[in-house]
């Protein structure tokens, strides 16, 4: 099967949810006074993945972001995350000739 | 003839040697699973090990949840065989969601590698079954992701079903009063050391029962841990298959 394909660049924000504690974002925090910075306040740490997915459509590659940010990239349990379009080839790559990104 | 009992070994994996001679020495025929194997190899149980699963990349057992292997622990789960999940053990099965909850970044930020001690809240687990008596045991920990969490909600039904198995306690067997009180090393909500399904045949602790395995190693606290599954697992096996004479 061969098929027109755009290349999405994405990225996913993941961050803890509100009211996890998050010793990294406090351990952030405490060293602001260190740097002379007052009125900084709430500091949370996430991450941020960035992937390129190839597909017909950006509903289809954000559907494919969705489930692997859900699945894998965050846990729901602890962490949200926030999808984040970031650009799209200019040019069709045919669905055969993929490149191999797994390298 | 001894249960098998199989200890999984995923890049990473850095305890499962010292749970295979555990095991052994509690009198089981521990068997290595390759994280690659989609099979158990007939085990009666099922161990994983501590250690850094495929680097703890992303979030400490994200990775380890897709193996083939654990597809196959999985599914020896859901049918009720026995599952004990230790340190990046109890990390794995809970990114699985074969247990409830998440372990968080310590509290400290500190990778804490320390004794603690922990009161086991049932001895009617397959789990401790060895125990006999509920006192403190002793014995140590490793760890950088080890705060246990869950919604509050959740945590509620897990005191209400029985499904705490371990807290952590002061040495005197005192539970921690403040969120920084060092007999909780990490930080857990509401001092939870270890927790089971809601069945019960799967279980999850951050302590280390096969690093107190023998008295020389300054306690063999864990032991009783260790022999609480082999009896279980041996139970199960001999009610399950064709059983010989002195099977246990």
């Amino acid at each position: 099967m061969s098929r027109s394909l755009v290349e999405f660049r994405f990225a996913v924000n993941v961050a803890p949810k509100p009211g996890i504690l998050d010793p990294q974002g406090r351990a952030v925090e405490q060293s602001l006074p260190h740097l002379g910075l007052s009125g900084v306040s709430a500091v949370r740490v996430g991450r941020r993945v960035e992937l390129t997915v190839a597909a017909a459509t950006e509903a289809e590659a954000r559907a494919i972001v969705d489930d692997l940010a859900a699945e894998l990239l965050s846990n729901p349990l602890i962490e949200s995350y926030g999808v984040e379009l970031l650009g799209a080839s200019s040019s069709v790559v045919d669905g055969s000739s993929v490149p191999d990104r797994r390298a | 003839m001894s249960v098998r009992i199989g200890v999984v070994v995923f890049p990473g994996s850095n305890c499962d040697r010292d749970t295979i001679d555990a095991l052994a020495l509690a009198g089981a025929e521990p068997v290595a699973l390759w994280h690659e194997s989609s099979d158990l190899g007939g085990a009666a149980a099922v161990v994983l090990p501590g250690g850094f699963a495929y680097g703890d990349y992303l979030r400490a057992g994200a990775i380890a949840r897709f193996s083939p292997v654990m597809r196959a622990v999985a599914g020896f789960a859901a049918g009720g065989g026995l599952v004990l999940g230790i340190c990046n053990g109890f990390q794995v099965l809970a990114e699985a969601r074969l247990l409830p909850g998440a372990l968080l970044r310590n509290r400290s930020l500190r990778f804490v590698c320390r004794d603690v001690t922990i009161l086991p809240e049932r001895l009617d687990s397959p789990f401790t079954r060895a125990v006999r008596e509920r006192r403190p045991l002793r014995m140590p920990v490793a760890h950088g992701e080890g705060a246990y969490y869950a919604d509050e909600g959740t945590l509620d039904a897990l005191e209400r079903d029985g499904r705490i198995l371990f807290r952590y306690v002061g040495p005197d067997g005192a539970p921690p009063v403040l969120p920084d009180d060092p007999a909780n090393p990490n930080g857990s909500l509401r001092a939870i050391a270890g927790v089971t399904n809601a069945v019960g045949n799967v279980a999850g602790l951050m302590p280390h029962p096969e690093r107190a395995a023998e008295a020389i190693l300054g306690s063999d606290d864990g032991m009783l841990l260790i022999r609480s599954l082999v009896e279980s697992a041996a139970e199960r096996a001999a009610a399950a298959g064709p059983v010989r004479v002195g099977a246990r």
